[in-house]
């Protein structure tokens, strides 16, 4: 795109989702649910949906690629696959067909985490559909995210906690995996189980945060507290802007 | 991939890298940190909440005569979506009956409900989307906490009570930093996994403001994991905690004695008003980003739209250091379809640098938030004209990330940052290779419902935790201590609302409050069109929404028109 730099918008415009688009931004023909629509290049799928006029209610959380809300999946023009995506960071593309997934059904097991041992009785006992799996990596091709979730489900065949931890650590549960898994595994709260077992269970005790612990429960700090909240602003004020700084 | 346009300043920032490694590894800071007066200057000059039309006079309520942030007193003065007569018969005989209601499915609204069932007591948490959709779920640097050995709870105080400009209220600020390192190990025993070094000890880095390395993190998804760590166990415990989702409250309901007696909840589903009777009631909506304060992009979440805040305060609940708003210092300029994103301050705590057109620092990186925010804009304003401008007509400036390998070794911001790899590897950027281009982005109530160390507010039966809370943060919030305050907040709400909810016998309920808000706005003669509270921001084109009005004939709402209907007997100003 060769425009000429228009001039500096004030920082009350620097708006992402209020922003319209120029009158001269390219636009493309995506179908939202089958209907046609004319959108602008730039736009994500999400914004997509919106710039149609819809209300997102289900498949919208936090628009930046944390919550797994925006599920999506789609077509593209001479493309046999189906593709699926986060709606908040994929643009859109010509011809492009599809449809957001507004919840995604699936049963969690029930536990007490304080009750269970990391490894893999506890996979075999809480998820035991995760052995029907047949290293299809459907689920691995499916995540917006990049991860390799069917390492991590084999890591949870292998009782292996601490795999499971790494290789799921930057899932955001949209369920996409799952949707597509032959063998019905509900990846993302193995994911879960998984994380939970390893910082519970797995992750070294650190000696410093208890001795901390014991040093607030003992009232070590009282005295200090009560001279900090009993001091005026100004010499308050003097005390911060003289205190040492860690390099 | 960097459009051609601006490859002569990112070859300024590669220029200008070596000398500032070398300064980096001095030890000494890269920039001299501002001092009080220079502090009160840039902010004065260039914080948006100084600027023309950012405060207005509220005319209605608790707080009235006070100078609030313009788009919250809008959102005040606004119409409620319930009609208070037609809700009589509802009220006598409630859809929902519990002891204690949590509205916001966010961190604080989870722990609530986690610790009032240790407490013996079950609860119903009502939220409007999913629950764990909050910005909670979205912070990634890191969370304060005083538990190296070198750190102590009193300096996390001074740190924090400074950094709100000792406007802060002190007893929060203690409790708030008193219970950190218990949080940690609460955390942990839930099953969060904190970043550690081999032998176990807590890896710690700085964040702006804090004059010990006190930032333990996640990687950089600390809110997810904390989140989906808690949502996990409310999801354990169906039989004592219900969830209710795609049901956000819009209004208090109060019993004849002026104490909260729960809510009534508006179905996103069905569009129904459904009445919970509850003996005790906590607020954890979070925060505002999505109202778009002064027209700025935001890092929050799609249901931050301040809708606690309408609902305590037309209910009787008063305000604090409702006129201030934090702007993250680093959001994403470029690429613009991820214009505002958060740029973790933990880049800067790991050593990276903001730099103008020219590659050169322009300010301390670890100053906080309100400070360095100003400084960002004013290096951008035209008074200095050093900023990068897109096409896009945004301007920004560099924050230097390659230099953290540098300094901290290679595989570094890959294995610390995958988020922000991820995000930015999507548009062909590397991130450990070249610099991002960032601007102030709107990401924090700094005030809220004013609430004391128990989070009790002066309604009784009401209890706020978390964002939606006034008084922790003074009018400026440090890194890390807002993934604190839910936390810290959140568990004690759900201690305190519970043991009062033990001993509460409720009297006849009642949405008085909301008719004599009615009779307020009348009286000072307000007209608007506006319903509040907004429940989600409306992202639909200006031409869309108009043919959207032609059954009532009105201007365009700013919020969604699902739920722009007021009777059209209502009067409405068609000034918008
Ligand atoms: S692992 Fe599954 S649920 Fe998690 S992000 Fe990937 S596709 Fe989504
Ligand atoms: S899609 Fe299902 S069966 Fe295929 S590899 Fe993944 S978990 Fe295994
Ligand atoms: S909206 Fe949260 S991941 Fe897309």
């Amino acid at each position: 795109m060769s425009r000429k730099p228009v001039s500096k918008a004030p920082a009350g415009k620097q708006d992402k989702s209020l922003d319209q688009p120029k009158p001269k931004a390219r636009m493309v023909t995506v179908y939202i649910m089958g209907k046609r629509h004319v959108v602008p290049e730039h736009a994500t799928i999400m914004r997509a949906i919106e710039y149609s006029g819809q209300q997102i209610i289900r498949g919208a959380g936090c628009r930046e690629g944390f919550c797994g809300a925006c599920g999506t999946i789609y077509r593209l023009p001479g493309d046999y696959k189906i593709h699926s995506g986060l709606a908040c960071t994929t643009l859109v593309q010509e011809g492009m067909s599809l449809t957001q997934i507004p919840a995604v059904p699936m049963e969690k097991a029930i536990y007490d985490v304080e009750k269970l041992s990391p490894d893999v009785d506890t996979i075999k006992r809480l998820y035991p559909v995760v052995f029907r799996c047949v290293a299809c990596n459907t689920c691995t091709k499916s995540c917006p995210q990049g991860i390799q979730v069917m390492d991590y489900i084999q890591a949870a065949k292998r009782g292996d906690i601490a795999a499971i931890m790494d290789l799921s650590f930057d899932c955001v549960a949209c369920g996409l995996c799952a949707l597509r898994c032959p063998a019905e595994i509900v990846q993302h709260k193995v994911g879960v189980l998984g994380r939970r077992l390893y910082g519970r269970y797995l992750a070294k005790e650190s000696k410093e945060l208890g001795a901390r612990i014991k040093q607030v429960e003992s009232g070590q700090f009282d005295e200090e507290y009560a001279s900090l909240m009993g001091m005026d602003k100004a010499s308050l004020s003097k005390m911060y802007y003289e205190r040492d700084i860690e390099p | 991939m960097y459009p051609e346009y601006l490859a002569g300043s990112l070859k300024e920032v590669d220029r200008t890298r070596a000398k500032r490694l070398e300064l980096a590894k001095s030890g000494n800071p890269v920039y001299p940190p501002m001092n009080a007066e220079e502090r009160k200057d840039v902010l004065s000059k260039y914080h948006p909440d100084f600027t023309k039309g950012a405060r207005s006079k509220i005319r209605v309520g608790p707080n009235k005569g006070e100078e609030l942030t313009t788009e919250i007193t809008e959102l005040l003065e606004a119409h409620s979506m319930v009609e208070p007569r037609l809700m009589d018969i509802h009220l006598r005989e409630p859809d929902y009956e519990t002891d204690l209601l949590i509205i916001g499915g966010g961190g604080a609204g989870c722990w609530a409900a986690i610790t009032a069932m240790q407490n013996g007591v079950n609860s119903m948490l009502v939220t409007k989307l999913r629950l764990g959709d909050s910005n909670s779920m979205m912070s990634e640097g890191g969370m304060q906490a005083a538990v190296a050995p070198q750190d102590s709870p009193t300096r996390h105080y001074l740190d924090a009570i400074g950094g709100g400009h000792f406007e802060n209220n002190p007893e929060l600020v203690r409790i708030l930093t008193e219970d950190g390192p218990e949080v940690v190990k609460e955390l942990e025993r839930l099953g969060v996994i904190w970043d550690k070094q081999a032998d176990g000890t807590m890896q710690v880095l700085h964040g702006g403001g804090t004059s010990r390395k006190r930032m333990v993190s996640c990687r950089d998804y600390i809110g997810a994991i904390i989140t989906r760590t808690l949502m996990d166990e409310v999801h354990n415990h169906p039989d004592k905690i219900q969830v209710r989702e795609f049901e956000p409250a819009v209004e208090l309901v109060l019993d004849d004695k002026g104490r909260c007696s729960g809510a009534i909840l508006y179905s996103l589903d069905t569009e129904q008003f459904l009445t919970v009777k509850a003996k005790a009631t906590i607020i954890t909506t979070g925060g505002f980003g999505r109202l778009h304060i002064r027209g700025f992009a935001t890092t929050n979440h799609y249901g931050a739209t301040g809708d606690g805040l309408v609902m305590a305060y037309r209910a009787g609940a008063k305000l604090a250091f409702m006129d201030s708003v934090q702007y993250h210092p680093t959001g994403a300029v470029f690429p613009e379809q991820i214009a505002g994103f958060l740029i973790t301050e933990k880049i800067r705590g790991a050593g990276g640098q903001p730099l103008n057109k020219n590659g050169e620092l322009f300010v301390f990186p670890r100053e906080p938030r309100d400070i360095e925010s100003a400084a960002i804009i004013r290096e951008c304003s035209a008074d200095r004209n050093m900023g990068v401008e897109t096409y896009a007509g945004r301007t920004g400036v560099w924050l230097d990330s390659p230099i953290i390998d540098m300094i901290h070794g290679e595989g570094f911001t890959k294995h610390q940052f995958p988020g922000m790899c991820r995000q930015f590897n999507r548009f062909g950027i590397d991130i450990t290779k070249q610099p991002m281009l960032i601007y102030p982005s709107l990401h924090y109530q700094n005030g809220g419902v004013e609430i004391n160390g128990r989070c009790e507010t002066n309604i009784p039966g009401l209890y706020v935790a978390g964002e939606a809370s006034g008084g922790v943060h003074g009018r400026n919030r440090l890194m890390g201590n807002s993934v604190l305050d839910y936390n810290v907040f959140g568990r004690r709400a759900g201690q305190h609302a519970s043991e009062y909810a033990k001993s509460v016998t409720l009297g006849k309920l009642n949405l008085d409050h909301v008719t004599s808000h009615v009779k307020e706005l009348k009286a000072n003669k307000i007209e608007t069109d506006l319903v509040s509270p907004m429940i989600l921001p409306s992202y639909t084109p200006e031409d869309v929404k108009i043919q959207q009005l032609a059954r009532l004939g009105s201007a365009p709402a700013r919020h969604s028109m699902l739920r722009s209907r007021i009777s059209p007997g209502d009067k409405r100003s068609a000034a918008e």
